[in-house]
């Protein structure tokens, strides 16, 4: 018996809702304190599949992508079009981070990722994203690497760029 | 009607099994491409942060922890202690730890190593060596090396470290 064709996008449907539960879980751990990743509101997370989208996509108005980690892990692999900022636990990082972004419109776009190790690990994400917050940016998005960034992107296939 | 929706249920199953089992074979298959595992260990060497010379090929005899960190990174925190103690009581019977900082500045790396009193020798990494251990991309990252220079174990983020003991004891006992 063939399955319908209606079934196929429900399937799918419920997949995306057992992942997006698996991931919901993930963030029910640790307490979030300000400068962890758990301070960073889930709706305010994206899943490395719908920034790989976006980058792809041929809409104008692509997101400023900064990676706010290891300058080493950057140099060997980066999303495409990123930016070195600094790390975010670090006061340099930050202050990097704000004078990058001074000047920009208070609703673009903006996508932080680290990878540098597991996201309840993660030292320097939520501190940068607190700090756009703190600096009136509206639209702000941190990508989701529940690994790190060779796990959940480079070895997923999604694009990369190497060099500083 | 019960027959029709019988045969929905199953197909509907069926689908849900074949995306979970393509997902994990993706996922595995790009894990498996850039394994080093059962390879011999890419050689390299550098000027420890003392200023010795680390040269993984003239480790060759000896079990080789090698563990690639960075003062940013909790769980390497955690471990290096444990490495430590491991370099003291293994070290008579054969391991050897040898420790790469990712780390941006060589001073950062060598406050931490002085900090946790670290008894092994320790060098800078950088992107060349990186990709020479087919990308370190998160950490931390740690592989065990056989006498022979092949990689036996490979543990990437936090790793449970009665696991990695138990399997580097059966590599002292047989090297």
């Amino acid at each position: 018996m063939k399955c319908g064709p209606m079934l196929r996008p429900a399937m799918i449907a419920l997949l995306v809702t057992l992942t997006s539960s698996f991931v919901n879980a993930q963030f029910s751990g640790p307490a979030a304190t300000p400068e962890s990743a758990f301070s960073i509101p889930q709706a305010q997370l994206l899943q490395p599949e719908a920034l790989n989208h976006l980058q792809q996509s041929a809409r104008p108005d692509k997101p400023l992508v900064l990676q706010v980690g290891s300058h080493v892990l950057f140099a060997e692999a980066h999303i495409p079009g990123a930016e070195y900022i600094g790390p975010g636990s670090q006061p340099a990082g930050l202050q990097l981070l704000q004078g990058r972004v001074a000047s920009l419109a208070r609703t673009k776009l903006i996508v932080l990722y680290c990878g540098c190790c597991p996201w309840q690990r993660c030292p320097n994400v939520g501190p940068a994203f607190a700090k756009l917050r703190e600096m009136g940016f509206s639209n702000v998005k941190v990508l989701y690497l529940a690994d790190n960034f060779g796990a959940d992107w480079a070895a997923k296939g999604y694009p990369v760029e190497q060099g500083r | 009607m019960r027959k029709r929706l019988a045969a929905l249920c199953r197909c509907a199953l069926a689908d849900l099994l074949l995306g979970v089992c393509l997902t994990a074979a993706a996922t595995q298959g790009a894990f498996a491409a850039s394994s080093l595992l059962h390879k011999t260990a890419p050689e390299f060497v550098r000027t420890g942060l003392n200023h010795q010379r680390v040269d993984l090929k003239a480790y060759r005899g000896k079990v080789v922890l090698l563990d690639f960190w960075a003062t940013w990174c909790a769980p390497c925190q955690v471990e290096m202690p444990r490495f430590a103690a491991w370099q003291s009581q293994y070290g008579p019977r054969g391991l050897q730890v040898i420790g790469v900082s990712m780390d941006d500045d060589p001073a950062d790396a060598l406050l931490v190593v002085r900090k946790l009193g670290l008894n092994y020798p320790v060098a800078m990494g950088d992107e060349k060596l990186g990709e020479l251990y087919g990308g370190v991309l998160g950490l931390p990252l740690t592989y065990l090396i056989d006498s022979k220079g092949v990689v036996r174990a490979e543990f990437q983020g936090e790793a449970d470290m009665n696991v990695m003991e138990k399997q580097l004891q059966t590599l002292l006992q047989h090297p």
